[in-house]
């Protein structure tokens, strides 16, 4: 158990920078997950702290202790990776004990801890198998017992569930989290799957282009989310962001067609600003007056219903609905934005206006 | 895609057939029909003796010892050669500057015919005209490989491994290259040093390719190294170095003795595929295919 503390850490590949300065402190039992979409570092900052990647700037210290310099069997911690990277010639115990029988644990103790695990992971039976003798799902199991057993001060996981099915997936991850409430145990947990990332963490650390887009919880991010990048990337279907204006009163903003949507408290010092305005689908209602859109296509997906709209200027507007579809394609609509939804962003450099 | 024709499959097959039996099958029953016979030194007329040619081969003490020579000889290449191939193997394998043209410069020397490498050691090693072996004796140690017949057989040994390290080194290097690298790091991650990772994960995981590099070494050191032995020391000084192939070439080309050379070609082959059977049997059971 200990804190994982990563200050200004930095990353560069020659002339690519490919993590800018990230700050974040891991608290002790905190399950953190970093969310973003391909190539944004959020796996390269998982491996500098494994110490499977150099540092090129900053410190990160786990359990209180800088590890820059540290090899990765010196760190205390334990990966769970993507491929699972299981030991192919080892049975399932001899996996799961290989590492402990590299710290000189006794044999009794190996066989404990590891009968432990494996019945938490319900994998007792598997435990003379080989890996290439289980299914994927196994296999996944028997990697968290591998880092489970070890007993690690921090866990740490690389996309663990993108190579299941979805259905295995769904499954893996509650038992990830029923693990996590169980053992509490520090956890750096890399993924791009925005409901991996709202069901697990304690906190998210959204990451693009190797800079931290926001850090807080899944619901700060879905409420309140710190820029474009977040309210594009957090929520599915995503974010509606329309091109606006603040009215000279400051009292409004206004849209092309138009369309005057009053701000929950005015804002006179941003009277006249250009800003991008941002509408969440699920908070879109059918109303007498608002948004006039021309219906392209309907998505019943059963609990709800998706509809794509187009605004008379061109632009596409997302609207969710409970339940099952009441309208058409082909037909027009007038919905409008609850009053408390609308998010403002600087139309220039995106961040969320407060 | 699939053919209708019953006639495909079998023209398809025809040359490798084909080559088998010309070049494999064919020669091989000769062997067998002339180790039972004894031929006239003109070739004109040949007897049938039963097993005497069998007879004589083996109660011969100089095939002894040659069979000696050729046990020393087989198992220091293909100990020599695999060792060093997977040294340099693990090394390539490395994150090292230039791995590239490393790579390709150390598969260069198995392009080469093995009378031109044999050639080549021996402009390094020959007393007299060779730079190393002029250097040994300018040292004052007594080098002269005609003379010695130990110094002969360690550089017929040398220059048999030299050419086989290149083709064992693309397996090995294939070999590692194969293992995930997320494998390696889970190890270090789970605790194990450079050498445990070795022991413990690399060379259990390169066992496939370890056991069918020591099958074809085997094989390789038992037949192909003709070339080299030919071109280096023709089998001496005195039979320093003669070696069972280079033997049936000699009794039987040189001497003419081919009923003789054939018994011998015959025990020969009943080696190998015995070798190769207890190969099989023995080390493969330990071997893990991932």
């Amino acid at each position: 158990m200990a804190t994982v503390e990563i200050r200004d850490v930095r990353k560069s590949y020659g002339p690519v920078d490919a993590i800018k300065g990230i700050d974040i402190a891991i608290r002790d039992g905190e399950f953190l997950v970093l969310l973003g979409p391909s190539g944004c570092g959020k796996s390269t900052l998982l491996r500098m702290v494994a110490g499977l990647e150099g540092i090129t700037g900053g410190e990160i210290a786990i359990g209180g202790r800088v590890v820059n310099t540290l090899e990765p069997k010196d760190r205390d911690i334990a990966m769970v990776f993507q491929n699972y990277a299981l030991y192919p010639h080892m049975t399932v115990f001899d996996n799961m004990a290989y590492g402990l029988k590299i710290r000189g644990i006794p044999k009794a103790e190996i066989r404990a801890r590891v009968d432990k695990a494996a019945e938490i992971l319900e994998l007792g039976r598997f435990l003379d198998r080989r890996p290439s003798q289980l299914s994927g799902g196994q296999r996944q199991r028997v990697a968290m017992g591998r880092a489970i057993v070890r007993e690690p001060a921090a866990f740490l996981f690389d996309e663990p569930l993108s190579n299941l099915d979805a259905k295995l997936r769904t499954q893996m991850r509650v038992e990830i989290k029923r693990l996590q409430d169980r053992l509490r145990i520090t956890s750096l947990y890399v993924t791009h799957d925005q409901v991996e990332a709202m069901t697990l963490a304690d906190r998210i650390l959204v990451m693009n282009h190797g800079v931290a887009e926001q850090i807080g919880t899944p619901l700060e991010v879905y409420q309140r989310p710190a820029s474009l990048f977040v309210a594009g990337f957090i929520g599915s279907p995503p974010m509606n962001v329309l091109d606006g204006r603040i009215d000279d009163r400051g009292e409004a903003v206004l849209v092309p067609g138009g369309q005057r949507l009053p701000l929950p408290q005015p804002r006179p010092t941003d009277a006249g600003r250009p800003v991008k305005l941002g509408i969440r689908p699920e908070h879109m209602a059918v109303a007498a007056e608002g948004f006039s859109i021309e219906i392209e296509l309907v998505e019943a997906l059963g609990a709800d219903t998706v509809v794509y709209g187009r605004l008379p200027d061109g632009e596409t507007l997302l609207v969710r609905m409970a339940g099952i579809p009441t309208v058409r394609e082909r037909d027009r609509m007038t919905v409008a934005p609850q009053a408390d939804a609308l998010h403002l962003f600087d139309a220039v450099s995106g961040r969320r206006m407060e | 895609m699939t053919f209708d024709s019953r006639l495909l499959p079998y023209l398809l097959l025809a040359p490798q057939v084909a080559v088998t039996l010309v070049f494999f099958i064919w020669p091989a029953a000769q062997a067998v029909w002339q180790s039972v016979h004894l031929q006239d030194a003109f070739g004109i007329r040949s007897e049938f003796v039963w097993f005497e040619n069998f007879e004589h081969v083996l109660t011969d003490p100089n095939y002894l010892d040659t069979l000696k020579v050729t046990v020393v000889f087989s198992v220091a290449v293909t100990v020599l050669s695999m060792g060093t191939a997977l040294l340099l193997a693990v090394l390539a394998d490395s994150k090292i500057k230039g791995a590239r043209a490393y790579k390709t410069l150390l598969i260069w020397p198995y392009a080469l015919a093995p009378a031109v490498a044999a050639v080549l050691w021996m402009f390094i090693f020959n007393p007299d005209i060779g730079s190393f072996g002029r250097a040994l004796r300018a040292l004052g140690y007594d080098w002269d490989y005609r003379l010695n017949g130990g110094q002969a057989l360690w550089m017929v040994i040398m220059a048999a491994s030299w050419k086989q390290v290149a083709y064992n080194f693309i397996f090995f290097l294939a070999g590692l290259q194969a293992i995930p690298r997320s494998v390696m790091e889970a190890a270090s991650i789970d605790g194990a040093g450079p050498v445990r990772r070795f022991l413990t994960i690399t060379f259990p995981l390169l066992s496939p390719t370890t056991f069918f590099l020591l099958v074809v070494d085997m094989v390789y050191a038992f037949f192909e190294t003709f070339g080299t032995i030919h071109a280096l020391t023709q089998g001496g000084p005195g039979k320093a170095t003669e070696t069972l192939i280079f033997r049936v070439y000699h009794d039987g080309v040189v001497n003419n003795d081919l009923g003789g050379s054939s018994a011998q070609s015959v025990i020969l082959m009943v080696i190998v595929i015995a070798l190769t059977a207890v190969q099989f049997r023995f080390i493969e059971r330990k071997v893990h295919y991932a």
